[in-house]
């Protein structure tokens, strides 16, 4: 499998991360290497293996149904380039 | 434990100018599980607060912050997954669904894509008419409500609130075994019944916290049978998803104008393309969401932040053990204990709380009376004053007692209806009014003896007409209630009336 500078750029507009014409065909070469390691991760046989998710043997943690966060408007809306009458306010986005 | 028979539903055909097409729907129900906090967060779910006010930090995804899972959000699924017969998966695991939209800070949902917590389950559709579908679930998984954008509060720009922003919700995927619009909106309102049952989810669909996505498709006849032997989709039309329905009228007018749309575009040479539409119930048309189709492309990948989510087996059978009695079993139980019609049956187990009051009112008395006052006089009253079955002014022991009263022959019917009102609007231990406003019947023959020669004294032209014509004997037994303020036997007033009619 291999990456061209429009899958490349697709997958950047998909990620919003802006790049320029010119620097596509670096970042091809990149992925392909990228993916060229990974290819190579495929030859081992991991039949019957199951994934390592976690170094150290532990369950997924879990919390109560309790309330114990949130009541903090200004600190959630302190970041935001505009914010009115509590909502952050962003260039209209319309179906 | 279900005895419940019934006919599979007629498959509705929508008539095209070249053919009869068929209808294949699948459905995807999206449910707020009813959990205090949210599913990753310790956020309020509270609706309708302040806007941003329910936020956490890692609902805001703020950098560096970690989900850590809501346990009686699991607890839930699984209840869900027990009630839908489902095969319950004691390893699943969290993956990333990957989009951008202001109201999804993260840029990803964490959602269940691979290894979902409830595997295949099933949901018997009843249609009211006798008939039923059973339909097969696919799969529920949990995953992350988004926020919401408001769009009409400026010209120029969008207002995000991320109250719900990070809310669980169950999404249940049923296998495309729906056939028409009618049996769309019956799905839901049995999901709903059965979320309702087991306090998953409070099925409040003006809110949202209930809402579908309806997968659309047409065939020709036969073709599903094909599908249904083989499993293969290759047999079924394209399908269309449109998105985000929480109202059972609007979903099936959907259904009905996207099935036309298709068949149009079929039927004039041309092929109908995947993909997601909004329906507008202004214009009665579907149309598609392609800003949509741009970020289709979700690049799902297992979350790292979560490890897989394992859960014991003695843990589910706990859960298992304190189901509550399921809507089916509710109603078969209602049919033969206490000789409901399936009718009846169906009113009365519609939500928990109209079963157990029934079920409170029945007890020791007679069930299909019970029943009828239930959902005559009582529905009916409540109904008409906007209450709700919990509010009830009178309650079931209340009601039992005028069901005595009328079982032991105490008061008629007519009466049973005046203490019914009273009872409704004045509150009072039925039996105590009955004896204290003299609402008794009259049993006593004697006096209905004198008041039936009274009236036969009193009418000697009506006594010769009706000697005639032994029809008019009822207008003796009109005056004879009247006259007895309707307390009077009717049964005994007619044998009287008929007997010195003759003699």
């Amino acid at each position: 499998m291999s990456i061209d500078e429009t899958t490349a750029a697709r997958v950047a507009k998909l990620a919003r991360i802006k790049v320029e014409d010119a620097a596509l065909p670096a970042l091809v070469t990149d992925f392909n290497r990228i993916l060229g390691f990974i290819e190579q991760l495929n030859e081992v046989d991991i039949d019957g293996v199951e994934p390592m998710t976690s170094v150290t043997p532990q369950r997924l943690k879990r919390r109560d149904d309790v309330v114990t966060d949130g009541n903090q408007q200004d600190k959630i809306l302190s970041n935001a380039p505009d914010a009115r009458e509590g909502f952050f306010a962003v260039p209209k986005v319309m179906e | 434990m279900l005895d419940l028979t019934y006919d599979l539903p007629k498959i509705k055909t929508i008539a095209g100018a070249k053919h009869d097409w068929e209808l294949v729907i699948g459905m995807e129900v999206h449910a707020q599980i009813s959990s205090s906090a949210k599913l990753f967060s310790g956020a309020s779910t509270k609706f309708g607060a302040e806007p941003n006010s329910n936020v956490a930090f890692v609902d805001a995804a703020m950098p560096g912050m970690l989900p850590v899972i809501n346990e009686y959000c699991i607890e839930q699924a699984v209840r869900t997954g027990l009630g839908l017969k489902a095969q319950i998966n004691l390893k699943s695991a969290f993956d990333r669904k990957n989009y951008f939209y202001p109201d999804l800070p993260q840029g990803y949902q964490i959602s269940q894509l691979y290894e979902p917590i409830v595997g295949e389950g099933e949901v018997l559709v009843e249609l009211g008419d006798g008939t039923a579908r059973l339909v097969r679930i696919e799969r529920i998984h949990m995953e992350q409500d988004a926020g919401k954008s408001i769009h009409d509060m400026d010209p120029t720009m969008s207002f995000v609130d991320l109250n719900r922003t990070g809310v669980a919700l169950m999404e249940i995927v049923s296998r495309p075994d729906i056939r028409g619009p009618e049996e769309a909106a019956a799905y839901l309102a049995k999901m709903r019944q059965i979320l309702r049952y087991l306090g998953t989810c409070d099925g409040n669909m003006q809110n949202g916290n209930l809402r579908a996505d309806v997968n659309v498709s047409i065939c020709l006849p036969g073709q599903f049978e094909k599908y249904m032997e083989t499993q293969d989709f290759a047999h079924l039309g394209t399908r269309c998803e449109i998105k985000n329905m929480n109202s059972m009228r609007f979903i099936q007018q959907a259904i009905d104008v996207e099935a036309r749309r298709q068949i149009a575009i079929l039927e004039s040479g041309g092929t109908v393309d995947q993909e997601t539409r909004l329906y507008d119930p202004d214009k009665g048309e579907t149309r598609s969401m392609r800003s949509k189709e741009e970020a289709h492309d979700y690049r799902y990948f297992p979350d790292p932040d979560l490890l897989p989510l394992e859960i014991e087996q003695g843990w589910v059978d706990d859960i298992a053990a304190s189901l509550p009695e399921l809507p089916d079993a509710k109603k078969s139980r209602f049919i033969n204990d206490f000789g409901l019609s399936d009718y009846d049956a169906s009113v009365l187990t519609a939500d928990v709380e109209s079963a157990g009051y029934f079920e409170a009112v029945a007890q020791g008395r007679d069930g299909k009376l019970a029943a009828n006052w239930v959902i005559n006089e009582l529905f009916g009253r409540l109904k008409k004053e906007g209450h709700d079955i919990t509010d009830s002014p009178v309650s079931p022991q209340q009601l039992g007692g005028i069901i005595e009263l009328i079982t032991k022959g105490d008061i008629s019917g007519k009466i049973a209806k005046d203490l019914f009102e009273i009872v409704y609007s004045e509150g009072g231990d039925p039996a105590d009014i009955v004896e204290a406003r003299g609402m008794k019947q009259v049993t006593d023959t004697g006096a209905i003896e004198a008041a039936v020669d009274k009236v036969i004294a009193d009418n000697p032209a009506q006594v010769e007409k009706a000697r005639a014509n032994p029809k008019l004997a009822g207008w003796f037994v009109g005056q004879v209630m009247k006259a007895t303020g309707g307390k009077a036997n009717p049964k005994a007033v007619n044998e009287l009336v008929s007997k010195k009619l003759a003699g």
